[in-house]
C-alpha cells in the first residue's frame, strides 16, 4: 500500500473505465442472445427435454402394467411406445424393429440403480432412475440401426449394457 | 473517509506456516495418488489395459480406481489445497492471526480423519459409487461418513475465517476489507449454504440405509439434493483460482489489480448464483418440470456474466502489467509478460484453458443442446479443462512460490517446473479435444470402453488420442509432485533477504474509494437465501412431499 494516490475529497463511488462499461454491455447482450436462441429451439423448435412424467414403485412395477410386458406397442398410425426396462445389466427388449417414418414414444425406468439411456445419433438422451419414468419421443426416417447405450455409470459390467434399434426401410411391419 | 497508511505486510510464524503446510501435503499426496488413475484409464480407452498387472495390490478395478481418481481429485486435492490457501488469504489479507487457531485444527484434523475413512473402503472395493454416489448404488456407511467429516471439517475451518473476519472488523471499521481476505470469506460462505444439500442427502438418506436403519432410498430426490452441492462445488474449486487471479498474479506480473470494484462485483454475483442452477445437470432427468429445468438455465447464464467480467478484469490486469514492462501491440503485450516464471506461466496457461473451458460449460447449460452432451466423454473433456486445468494447473502455479514461501526453501529446479506448465498445457489440449470429439460421436463417460462392445471404428484415433494425451499429463504430474518434494526435502535454505515474498497486487484505484455497498454483507446473504427459495423451494418441496423411500440399495 505505499504508492496510494492521495485520497482528497474523492468519495466512494462505483468506478468502471469505458473499455469496461462497454464489455459489461457485450457481455449481457451475448448471454441474453444465447438464452433466447435456446428458448427459441426448446419452445419453438420443439427439442424436448425430460419432464415430470410419472412415478411407480421399482420393487413391483416389473409385476404388474405396461413394464410387465416390455415391448413396442402399435399405436396406429405409424406411432409405437416402446417400454423398456432397465436393470443391471441389461435392457429389456434388447431389440426393438420399427419402420422407417415410424415416431416413437419410449418410456423407461429401472428395477435396480440408476441407468442411462442414450439412443446414438439421435436427441434422445435420457437419465433412467428407479423410481421415475423417463420419457421423450423421436421419430426416425432413416433406415438403420441405432444403438441405444447405457450413459450412467451402473456397476461393474456397466460397459456391457446397450440395446439396439432397428428401423427397416420399406414401411410394413 | 478514513485514509490508509502505508501497512507492513503480515509475517507468518513458523506456526501458521506449518499449519498451511499440513494442508498442501495431504492436498499434493492426494494429487500424486489421485492422478495415476486418469491415464490408467486413458491408456484402457484405447485398449492398453494396465489394471491385470494391478491385481496384486488389488486395483485392478477400473472403477474403483475411477472413484479413487474423482474423490482425491476433484474432492481431496481440491479441498485441502482450498482450505490450507485461504487460510493464507484470511490471515495475510487482514494481517492478522487467526481468532481461534485451535477451532481451525480442530476442522483440518477432522477432515483428515474423514479422508482415512472414506479412502479405506474405497480402496477395500466397499465404496466404488464414483464420486458422486448417486443411490441406490450403495457404499461402505464409512465412505459416507468419512465424506460427511470432511465437510464438517472444511465447515470449521471456515467459521474459525469468520471468526477471525468479525475479530478484524472490531478493530477496523472503516476499512474496505483487503481483497483476498474478502475473496476467500465469500469463497466459504458459498460453500457453507451450497453443502447443505449433500450434508442433508447423506444425513437422511445414505447414512441411514448403509446402516440399515431405513430399507431404501428416493434416488431423484438424491440426485437434487446431490446436485445443489454439485455445480456451487465448481464454483467453491474456481473461486480460490480467481483470488489468486485478480489479487496475486497482477503482481507477480508486474501490475495492479484494473478494477477492485469490479472484482468485488464479480465475487458477490458469484456468491449470489452459484446454488440456484443445479437442474443444469438435471436437464434429462425424470420427475422435474422442464420449466424449471429452464428457469435454471437462464439462472445459469445469469452465473457466466461474472466470470465475464473476471476475463476482462485479468486481462486488463495483465496488460497493464505488461505494458509498464514495455509490453505493445494488441496481443503483442502477452508476449511481455513474465513468462519464466513457472508460476506466472501455470496460470497464464490455465486462464487460456479456461476460456475453451468456459465455451464449453455455456454449451452444457444450454438446455436442449445438452441432449446432445449430456454423460458423453464430453463431459469430462469440458471438467479436466475447468477444474483439472484451469484450477489444478493454477494451485501447482501458486504453490511454486508458497511452498518456497512456507520452508524457505528454494524452489527445485525453476526449469523443470516451467517445462512441466507446458507439458500439462499440451496433454491437455490434445487430451481434451479427443474427449469432446468423441462426445460429440456419442462416447458415454465412467465406461471401460475398452471392454465396450458397441464402440465403432470411427471413435479409435480419438481414444487413442485421448491416451497421447494422458501420458503427457502423466509425465507432468510426476515432474510436478517431484518438484514439490524435492523443494521440500533439500538442504539449502534461501538467503536472508532473498525469501520468496507472498504476492499481493495492489489496487490502481484506492480500495476505499469502492463503495460500501460492495463490502457490505448483509443484502447479499439476504438475496442469496431468497434467490435459492425462489428457484429451488416449489420444486423442492414438491419432491419432498411425494418422496417416497422405496428403492433398496443394491451394489456395484
Ligand atoms: C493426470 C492426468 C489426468 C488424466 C489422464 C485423467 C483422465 C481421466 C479420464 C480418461 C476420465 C474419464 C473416465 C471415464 O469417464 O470412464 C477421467 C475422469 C475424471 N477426472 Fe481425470 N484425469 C487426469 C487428472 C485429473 C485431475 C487433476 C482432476 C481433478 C482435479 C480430475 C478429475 C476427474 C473427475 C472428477 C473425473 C470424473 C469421474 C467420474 O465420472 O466419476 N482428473 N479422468
Ligand atoms: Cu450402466
Ligand atoms: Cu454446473
Amino acid at each position: 500500500m505505499s504508492d496510494q494516490q492521495v485520497l482528497g475529497e474523492e468519495q466512494p463511488s462505483f468506478h468502471a473505465d469505458d473499455y469496461e462499461k462497454k464489455w459489461i454491455g457485450v457481455s449481457i447482450v451475448l448471454l441474453v442472445a444465447f438464452a433466447v436462441t435456446v428458448a427459441v429451439a426448446g419452445f419453438a423448435l420443439g427439442f424436448q427435454v425430460p419432464g415430470d412424467e410419472s412415478r411407480v414403485d421399482p420393487r413391483t412395477v416389473a409385476d404388474s402394467g405396461p413394464f410387465s410386458q416390455p415391448g413396442l406397442r402399435d399405436l396406429g398410425g405409424g406411432e409405437y411406445d416402446a417400454y423398456i426396462l432397465s436393470q443391471q445389466y441389461l435392457f429389456t427388449p434388447r431389440e426393438i424393429r420399427v419402420p422407417a417414418g415410424s415416431t416413437v414414444n419410449f418410456y423407461i425406468t429401472s428395477i435396480d440403480v440408476q441407468h442411462g439411456f442414450k439412443l446414438q445419433d439421435t436427441n434422445i438422451n435420457m437419465q433412467i432412475v428407479p423410481g421415475q419414468v423417463s420419457k421423450l419421443t423421436a421419430t426416425f426416417d432413416d433406415p438403420g440401426e441405432y444403438p441405444y447405450i447405457c450413459h450412467e455409470y451402473c456397476g461393474i459390467a456397466h460397459a456391457a449394457m446397450f440395446g439396439s434399434l432397428i428401423v427397416e426401410a420399406g414401411g410394413g411391419s | 473517509m478514513t485514509t490508509l497508511k502505508p501497512q507492513p505486510t503480515y509475517e507468518m510464524t513458523g506456526q501458521e506456516k506449518r499449519f498451511i503446510g499440513l494442508h498442501l501435503v495431504v492436498a499434493i499426496f492426494a494429487l500424486a495418488v489421485g492422478s495415476l488413475f486418469g491415464p490408467l484409464q486413458a491408456f484402457e480407452w484405447s485398449g492398453l489395459d494396465l489394471y491385470q498387472y494391478l491385481e496384486p495390490i488389488g486395483l485392478d478395478d477400473y472403477y474403483k480406481g475411477l472413484t479413487a481418481h474423482g474423490v482425491l481429485n476433484a474432492l481431496v486435492w481440491t479441498t485441502f489445497f482450498i482450505t490450507g490457501f485461504l487460510t493464507l488469504t484470511t490471515i495475510v489479507g487482514l494481517r492478522r492471526p487467526l481468532r481461534y487457531p485451535k477451532l481451525n485444527q480442530v476442522g483440518f484434523w477432522m477432515m483428515v480423519v474423514g479422508l482415512v475413512m472414506a479412502a479405506v473402503p474405497i480402496l477395500a472395493g466397499w465404496a466404488s459409487v464414483l464420486y458422486t454416489f448417486y443411490p441406490p448404488l450403495e457404499a461402505s456407511w464409512a465412505f459416507y461418513l468419512g465424506l460427511t467429516l470432511v465437510v464438517v471439517g472444511s465447515w470449521i475451518e471456515g467459521y474459525g475465517f469468520f471468526f477471525t473476519y468479525i475479530a478484524w472488523r472490531k478493530e477496523n471499521q472503516d476499512v474496505r476489507t483487503p481483497f483476498i481476505a474478502f475473496g476467500g470469506l465469500i469463497t466459504m460462505a458459498m460453500w457453507q449454504i451450497a453443502t447443505l444439500g449433500i450434508a442433508v442427502e447423506i444425513l437422511t438418506m445414505l447414512l441411514p440405509y448403509s446402516l440399515g436403519l431405513t430399507s431404501g432410498t428416493d434416488p431423484e430426490l438424491g440426485r437434487t439434493f446431490f446436485w445443489f452441492t454439485g455445480h456451487p462445488l465448481v464454483y467453491f474449486w474456481l473461486l480460490p483460482a480467481y483470488i489468486s487471479w485478480y489479487g496475486m498474479l497482477p503482481k507477480q506480473a508486474g501490475g495492479k489489480l484494473f478494477s477492485d470494484s469490479l472484482a468485488r462485483l464479480a465475487f458477490w454475483l458469484f456468491l449470489l448464483l452459484s446454488i440456484p442452477v443445479g437442474f443444469h445437470h438435471q436437464f434429462v432427468d425424470p420427475g422435474i418440470p422442464s420449466g424449471w429445468k429452464a428457469i435454471h438455465a437462464a439462472l445459469t447464464y445469469g452465473v457466466a456474466f461474472p466470470s465475464m467480467l473476471t476475463l476482462f478484469t485479468v486481462v486488463a490486469s495483465l496488460e497493464y502489467a505488461a505494458s509498464r514492462r514495455g509490453g505493445k501491440g494488441l496481443f503483442g503485450w502477452i508476449r511481455a509478460l513474465p513468462w519464466n516464471d513457472p508460476s506466472v506461466s501455470a496460470q497464464l496457461l490455465a486462464g487460456i484453458l479456461f476460456m475453451f473451458g468456459g465455451i464449453g460449460g455455456i454449451t452444457n447449460a444450454s438446455y436442449d443442446v445438452n441432449l446432445v452432451v449430456h454423460n458423453t466423454a464430453w463431459i469430462p473433456g469440458h471438467f479436466h479443462l475447468t477444474v483439472a486445468t484451469a484450477v489444478t494447473l493454477s494451485f501447482m502455479g501458486i504453490s511454486y512460490w508458497l511452498v518456497p514461501h512456507l520452508t524457505g526453501k528454494p524452489l527445485w529446479k525453476p526449469k523443470w517446473a516451467l517445462v512441466q506448465t507446458w507439458l500439462w498445457f499440451v496433454g491437455m489440449v490434445i487430451f481434451s479435444n479427443a474427449m469432446h470429439v468423441l462426445g460429440l460421436l456419442g462416447a458415454p463417460r465412467r465406461t471401460e470402453l475398452g471392454t465396450a462392445p458397441y464402440v465403432p471404428d470411427e471413435w479409435n484415433g480419438h481414444l487413442l488420442r485421448v491416451s497421447i494425451g494422458g501420458a503427457i499429463l502423466l509425465v507432468s504430474v510426476i515432474m510436478y509432485v517431484v518438484t514439490m518434494v524435492r523443494t521440500a526435502a533439500q538442504k539449502e535454505r534461501v538467503a536472508v533477504g532473498e525469501e520468496v515474498q507472498i504476492p499481493i497486487a495492489e489496487s490502481l484505484r484506492d480500495p476505499q474509494l469502492t463503495p460500501l455497498w460492495l463490502d457490505t454483507w448483509r443484502p447479499w446473504i439476504i438475496g442469496t437465501v431468497l434467490l435459492i427459495v425462489l428457484a429451488y423451494g416449489p420444486q423442492l418441496y414438491d419432491q419432498i412431499t411425494n418422496a417416497s423411500f422405496s428403492s433398496p440399495g443394491f451394489g456395484p
